[in-house]
């Protein structure tokens, strides 16, 4: 990276937060802020798909000081800011590191689109991927890169399961079927422990970043037959994103 | 027909012993004749200084018409204050034997010195084939008002081809910079990102260095109107409107929102 | 031999430059005059790509002249002459956002000593006709992949504000490719103008619109 602002000093890790609307993206952010301000220096960036509500709701939320979070506009195309083209976040997460610097992490947010979409390599070094149990349990079966690939697949507001009828421990059984390992929490923000085993799998990670071991990977666009057995896609994957060379870390 | 007008201020000493503006080297050519009046009480956007200099345009019965060309150039010497108007508003008419017309304006104000030009409309009556530049140089302690109304056309007649050049330039810098072309030479003119087909135009254009780089923040006005803070000491006022009477009021509307002290001092100037 | 691929390759709205995001003044001008067909479009793209679209596309020809001819400081001229043609600040802001984007890419995509001269905050039509340079291209294909933005924008965008046959977008965006090339002849006959002779073509109901645009709560596009 030639850009002299993205020294290893201002460089935070970057934190995608995906998944389909009204799952809860933005009340994970506003959670992940509350709980973790005083270990971290953090900054949000949103995606918005109609002008900056979601900006304006962390804002009011009052979780940090509100120039801390900015909103970027996608003109109703969500998935292309986070993924094809990522130059308008690229820039808003690096003003932001360069304008509150040092910043230990800076969450993205997409704007809440469909199940397809996950962030490019060369926006963010990991991705939580959020799915709730009122969108049906078997969306988690369904698959998709997200789910199946994201650094993090949260199953959200399971507080509500008994009300929409949903098993909560086949979904989150199913989603781990679907990820071949890769981490699966269950979240409600009424139940203290599944949000600090959150919170903790955010330490770890900016842990790795820290030290220079965490290496982003890339969930891949959706793969029509994928199975959690295929080992192509996991290698697919990897390569995508040592081939994002931009922020693999030095 | 060629006609050229001219004026210069400076700023002086009366035998009071107080500070006026006078106006000298005043030279009129017809149809352009400049004529020095007499304020009876403060005059607008002047900051209530009662020594200003004030001269009226005429431009003669109608016209220019097409094949004329005039000239008028304006110096308001430093820390002097000018209050230009005119009489009536301006028919721009094809001539006998067609032919372009052209007005050619050239002002400069100098340091610590004001330029309040208020002229009355001028209208683009069918086949009329005109020309206008306005060229403005302003220094850094300079400051301007100057009203700029267009009306397409008389009662139910499309407009002839008018170009409308302003150029305002601030100690040699850029400041605003507009070309408005208009009529059937220019279809487009009508386009909804254009004109969108509104018979009347018009602008005020504020400059106060007291404003630094913060001038008022931008604001809609109307549907048609808005106002916006230029990149720099500046504050361009701009109306769409289908009369020209509504484009005033639209433009005074812009104006009421400057501060003080262009918004106290329009409230207190019928004229404005 | 002309680099026509580097032409296509910098007038694709999928170069990732953050196009995509912006109307062009389309969707607050459509709700404020009640646009709802593509002749309206057609109308409104003929408006903007014959003033903004103009003095956008001779600028950046004046900036693909200057970066061949090495000439930073006349390519310095530029943005302040923008500035004076743009009065709204909306207008101002959006054409700086998407220069600084366009900038970032093409650095990225094909470094060139031209563009680390640039002011990083620098206008889209500068920018636009230094990246022309560095692809060694002429400034009236500067011009014309400028013009071509001007009207391709507004016009995917309106497939998204309006209920429109994208064909008969299309259609319009086909009847107006002489007009582009037209303009571009045009606009690339003022590469070697002084920057205060440069085109200054008013729009002065996009400018207003652009404002409005700002105040609204809620909104597809960021401009």
């Amino acid at each position: 990276m030639t850009d002299t602002h993205d020294t290893p000093r201002t460089r935070s890790l970057r934190l995608g937060v995906a998944g389909p609307v009204g799952t809860g993206k933005s009340s994970v952010i506003a959670m992940l802020c509350r709980k973790l301000n005083e270990e971290f220096t953090m900054g949000v960036i949103t995606n918005d798909i109609y002008t900056d509500e979601d900006a304006r709701f962390l804002r009011s939320a009052g979780v940090l000081p509100s120039e801390r979070i900015r909103a970027v506009e996608t003109g109703a195309c969500p998935h292309t800011a986070i993924r094809d083209d990522v130059t308008m976040n690229l820039l808003a997460v690096e003003d932001l590191e360069k304008d509150f610097a040092p910043l230990d992490i800076v969450l993205v947010e997409s704007g809440g689109d469909n199940l397809t979409a996950t962030f490019s390599p060369a926006l963010v070094d990991a991705q939580i991927f959020v799915l709730d149990v009122a969108g049906g349990g078997d969306v988690a079966r369904k698959g998709g890169p997200g789910i199946a690939r994201a650094d993090l697949l949260l199953v959200n507001k399971i507080d509500l399961a008994e009300y929409v009828e949903v098993d909560v421990e086949q979904m989150v059984k199913d989603a781990q079927s679907a990820r071949d390992g890769r981490p699966v929490l269950a979240l409600s923000k009424k139940m203290p422990d599944t949000v600090e085993a959150l919170c903790e799998w955010v330490r770890q990670l900016h842990a790795a970043h820290s030290r220079g071991v965490h290496t982003p990977t890339d969930p891949g666009p959706m793969a029509p037959h994928f199975h959690a057995t295929d080992e192509g896609g996991y290698e697919h994957s990897h390569e995508s994103g040592d081939s994002s060379g931009e922020h693999a870390h030095h | 027909m060629s006609a050229r007008a001219s004026l210069t201020t400076e700023h002086t000493i009366d035998r009071a012993g107080r500070g006026v503006s006078r106006v000298y080297g005043l030279r009129s050519q017809a149809p352009l004749v400049l004529r020095p009046t007499h304020p009876k009480s403060a005059e607008p956007f002047t900051r209530h200084a009662t020594n200003v200099a004030r001269v009226s345009l005429t431009s003669g019965a109608a016209g220019p018409l097409g094949g004329d060309h005039f000239e008028l150039e304006v110096r308001v010497g430093r820390g002097s204050t000018l209050v230009l108007n005119e009489v009536s508003a301006t028919l721009l008419l094809p001539g006998a034997r067609g032919g372009l017309s052209q007005m050619r304006i050239t002002i400069t104000v100098e340091d610590d010195a004001t330029l309040v030009w208020l002229p009355e409309p001028v209208i683009a009556a069918e086949h009329c084939n005109h020309v206008q530049d306005i060229d403005v140089a302003l220094g850094t302690s300079s400051r301007l008002l100057m009203r700029d109304e267009l009306q397409l056309g008389r009662h139910r007649e499309p407009p002839g081809n008018l170009t409308q050049r302003i150029r305002v330039r601030r100690v040699g810098r850029p400041l605003f910079q507009q070309q408005l072309t208009v009529g059937p030479a220019t279809p487009k003119w009508r386009s909804s990102a254009v004109g969108g087909g509104h018979k009347s135009l018009g602008t005020v254009l504020v400059v106060d260095p007291d404003w630094g780089g913060d001038p008022p923040s931008a604001r809609i006005l109307a549907h048609g109107a808005a106002m916006f803070p230029l990149a720099g000491p500046a504050v361009l006022i701009s109306a769409l409107a289908d009369d020209t009477l509504t484009t005033r009021r639209l433009l005074d509307r812009g104006v009421a929102h400057l501060g003080d002290p262009w918004a106290s001092e329009a409230a207190a100037a019928p004229s404005a | 031999m002309t680099p026509n691929a580097a032409l296509l390759l910098l007038a694709d709205g999928r170069l990732p430059a953050g196009g995509y995001a912006h109307s062009g003044g389309f969707e607050p001008t459509a709700r404020l005059q009640g646009l709802n067909d593509a002749a309206a479009l057609e109308d409104f793209l003929e408006g903007r790509v014959t003033t903004s679209g103009f003095v956008a596309a001779a600028f950046a020809a004046a900036a693909c002249a200057a970066a061949h001819a090495g000439n930073i400081g006349r390519l310095g001229q530029l943005d302040p002459e923008l500035d004076a043609r743009m009065p709204s600040p909306a207008v101002r802001a959006v054409s700086r956002a998407l220069g600084r984007q366009l900038l970032r890419v093409i650095t990225r995509i094909h470094p060139h000593p031209v563009l680390a001269t640039l002011d990083p905050h620098a206008h889209q039509p500068t920018v636009f006709g230094a990246a022309a340079a560095s692809f060694d291209l002429s400034p009236q294909d500067a011009a014309l992949a400028v013009l071509h933005e001007t009207i391709t924008g507004p016009a995917s965008a309106a497939v998204k504000v309006l209920s429109l046959d994208p064909y008969e977008v299309h259609s319009a965006l086909a009847r107006l490719t002489g007009l582009l090339d037209e303009l571009a002849v045009r606009a690339a006959a003022h590469a070697l103008d002084d920057p205060d002779q440069l085109p200054a073509d008013a729009s002065p109901l996009l400018d207003i619109a652009a404002e409005h645009h700002r105040s609204w709560d809620v909104r597809l596009f960021a401009s």
